[in-house]
C-alpha cells in the first residue's frame, strides 16, 4: 500500500465533493438515528417476532453464503484459468443476478425452482421438495443474488496469483487438487474470506427475491428486511428499530473487514 | 450544484404547462384507475395524472411521511380514518365504489374447492396479506366468521401478490376481491363465498391537504364518482355505495 498522501496535496474541489459524497451517505442513517424510537428498541430486539426473524436471517445468510463459497470458488477458479470458447458469457451469466432488480431474480427462481418451474415441477413430483414458501427457498433466493460477489472477488485473486507456485508444487509431485487445496486457495485466503463476508452481507440484506419466490411467513421465511418492510405498513415505529439492528450488524461487519481485503475484494473484471 | 440538476433531470419529458396530479391508488383498483387516469387526462388537457399503486396501507405511510399526494383513494374506511387523524384530508373523503370478495384458484379449479372450509385443507397452499393490509383483514374476518382456522404460506405485501402467487401455481388459494379475479382473465377462476359471510369493502376517496392544485384533485375526484368514471368502475366488476 502506497503511502498516505500528506493533506496539503488535497485538492480543495476533490476533498469539497467527497464531503459532498460523505454527507449524502451519512444522512440518511443520521435520519434514522434522530428518528428512532431509542426507548423501543430493548422492547422490539427481546420481541420474538423480531427474535424470529433475526435468527431465521442470520441463519439462512450464513448457509447462503457457505453455498456460495463451496460453488462460487470451482467456477471463479474456471473462470479464471481456463481459456475456454464462450467464457466471457459464461461469466455474464454468473453475475447477472448481481445487476438484475432482486425481483427479476424472483420471478426467474419461480419459473425454474418453483412447484410448475421447469426444474422445480420435477422437484415436487418426484422428491415431493418444494421451495417456494420454505426456508430452502429463502437460501436458494439469497444464494442466487449473494454468489457473484464471491466469485468475482475471488477470480480476481486467482488471476493475480503468482503461478510459480502452484508450478513448484507440481513439479514435485502434486496433484493437482493438492495443489488446488494446499497452495492455490491458501494464498487467495484474503479474497476468499472477502468474498464470503460480502456474499453473506448481500444475503443478509436480500429482499425482492426473497419475497418474490420464498413469501413472506414469520418464522419460515420473514427475514429481517421482509419483517421491516411489512412493519412500515402498521408500525413505522417498530420498522426503524429493525433498520437500527439490520445497521448495527452491517456496519460492524464493514468495519470488522480489512481495508485491504475490500480493496482486493473489488472485482477488475477482464474480458 | 446538485439540486438544479436533479430538477432538470426529472422535469425531463413533462411538457411546460401541465399540471401533474399524484393519485395514490389502492392495489385493487389498478384496472379501473388505469382508464380512470386516460378518461379523465383526455377530458381535461394540462392535467397529467400520475397513479401510484400499492395496498392502502403501504400508502397511508408514505403519505404520513410526507409523499407528495394530490388524492388518495383507499380500499377501507380504517386506512383513509389513518390520515384523516394526520390532518391531511380536505374536506371529507366520499365512498365511491364497494367491492366483495371471492376465493381465487388456478384455471379449472383442479383441487375442487368449492367453500372456505376447503382452505383448511392439509398440503393446500394458502396465501394472504397480512391483517393491517386491508384484504388480509377482511380476509380472517370471513374465516373467523366461518368458524375455518386456515394456516397461511405466506404474507403478501398487497392483493396483487395474492393473485399473482395463484396465477403462477405457487399457491393454490387466497381470498382476493371479485375484481381481482376479473382482472385476472383466464388465468384464475373464483369461488363464491356464502352471501352472508361475504363483506362489501368501502372505498374511500379523497383530495389531500398538500395537493398543488386542489381543483384539479376535485375534478379528479368528481370525475370518478361522475357515470363516466362509474361506468369504468363497473366494468372492472366493482359496486356502487
Amino acid at each position: 500500500m502506497s503511502r498516505r498522501p500528506k493533506r496539503r496535496h488535497t485538492p480543495i474541489v476533490v476533498a469539497v465533493w467527497a464531503g459532498v459524497a460523505i454527507a449524502f451517505f451519512a444522512l440518511p442513517f443520521i435520519g434514522i438515528l434522530v428518528r428512532a424510537p431509542w426507548g423501543d428498541l430493548p422492547d422490539v430486539v427481546t420481541d420474538r417476532a423480531v427474535r424470529r426473524a433475526l435468527w431465521l436471517s442470520l441463519r439462512t445468510s450464513f448457509v447462503a453464503s457457505l453455498i456460495a463459497g463451496i460453488l462460487g470458488v470451482p467456477l471463479a477458479w474456471v473462470l479464471a484459468r481456463l481459456e475456454f470458447p464462450g467464457r466471457s458469457v459464461v461469466r455474464a451469466i454468473a453475475t447477472l443476478s448481481m445487476v438484475l432488480p432482486p425481483v427479476v431474480g424472483g420471478v426467474a427462481l419461480f419459473t425454474s425452482f418453483g412447484r410448475r418451474g421447469i426444474v422445480g415441477q420435477y422437484l415436487d413430483d418426484w422428491f415431493g421438495i418444494r421451495l417456494p414458501f420454505s426456508t430452502a427457498g429463502v437460501i436458494v433466493a439469497q444464494t442466487f443474488v449473494a454468489m457473484p460477489f464471491l466469485v468475482l472477488a475471488v477470480e480476481s485473486a486467482f488471476r493475480q496469483l503468482d503461478t510459480r507456485y502452484e508450478e513448484a508444487a507440481s513439479t514435485l509431485g502434486a496433484r493437482p487438487f493438492f495443489v488446488f487445496r494446499r497452495v492455490t486457495l491458501p494464498s487467495v485466503r484474503p479474497a476468499l474470506v472477502a468474498g464470503l463476508v460480502l456474499a453473506w452481507a448481500r444475503a443478509l440484506g436480500e429482499f425482492g427475491a426473497t419475497i418474490t419466490f420464498a413469501g413472506n411467513l414469520p418464522g419460515r421465511t420473514q427475514t429481517m428486511p421482509l419483517a421491516t418492510y411489512l412493519a412500515l405498513e402498521s408500525e413505522p415505529e417498530r420498522a426503524l428499530v429493525l433498520s437500527l439492528v439490520m445497521i448495527g450488524i452491517s456496519f460492524a461487519v464493514l468495519l470488522g473487514l480489512r481495508e485491504r481485503w475490500l480493496t482486493t475484494a473489488l472485482p477488475e473484471v477482464r474480458t | 450544484m446538485l439540486v438544479p440538476l436533479l430538477t432538470a433531470l426529472a422535469s425531463c419529458g413533462s411538457e411546460s404547462a401541465t399540471t401533474t396530479l399524484d393519485v395514490s391508488a389502492a392495489a385493487s383498483l389498478t384496472g379501473p384507475f388505469a382508464e380512470i387516469e386516460k378518461a379523465f387526462e383526455l377530458a381535461n388537457p394540462g392535467v397529467d395524472v400520475v397513479l401510484n399503486l400499492a395496498s392502502s396501507s403501504d400508502l397511508v405511510t408514505q403519505i404520513i411521511e410526507g409523499a407528495p399526494v394530490d388524492v388518495f383513494a383507499s380500499a377501507d374506511i380504517k386506512n383513509m380514518d389513518k390520515v384523516a387523524e394526520a390532518d391531511l384530508i380536505d374536506g371529507v373523503p366520499r365512498v365511491f365504489a364497494t367491492n366483495s370478495l371471492r376465493i381465487i384458484v388456478a384455471p379449472g379449479n383442479p383441487l375442487g374447492i368449492t367453500g372456505l372450509a376447503d382452505l383448511a385443507r392439509p398440503g393446500l397452499v394458502y396465501v394472504t396479506c397480512d391483517p393491517n393490509v386491508p384484504i388480509g383483514r377482511y380476509a380472517q374476518e370471513v374465516l373467523d366468521a366461518a368458524g375455518v382456522e386456515v394456516t397461511p404460506a405466506s404474507f403478501e405485501e398487497n392483493v396483487k401478490g395474492i393473485v399473482a402467487k395463484v396465477t403462477a401455481g405457487e399457491a393454490d388459494a387466497g381470498i382476493v376481491y371479485t375484481t381481482d379475479v376479473l382482472a385476472a382473465g383466464d388465468r384464475a377462476e373464483g369461488v363464491d363465498l356464502p352471501a352472508d359471510l361475504n363483506v362489501s369493502a368501502r372505498y374511500p376517496i379523497a383530495v389531500m391537504k398538500s395537493a398543488e392544485s386542489s381543483a384539479a384533485a376535485r375534478r379528479f375526484v368528481d370525475f370518478v364518482d361522475s357515470s363516466e368514471g362509474v361506468a369504468i368502475l363497473i366494468r372492472f366488476g366493482f359496486g356502487t355505495p
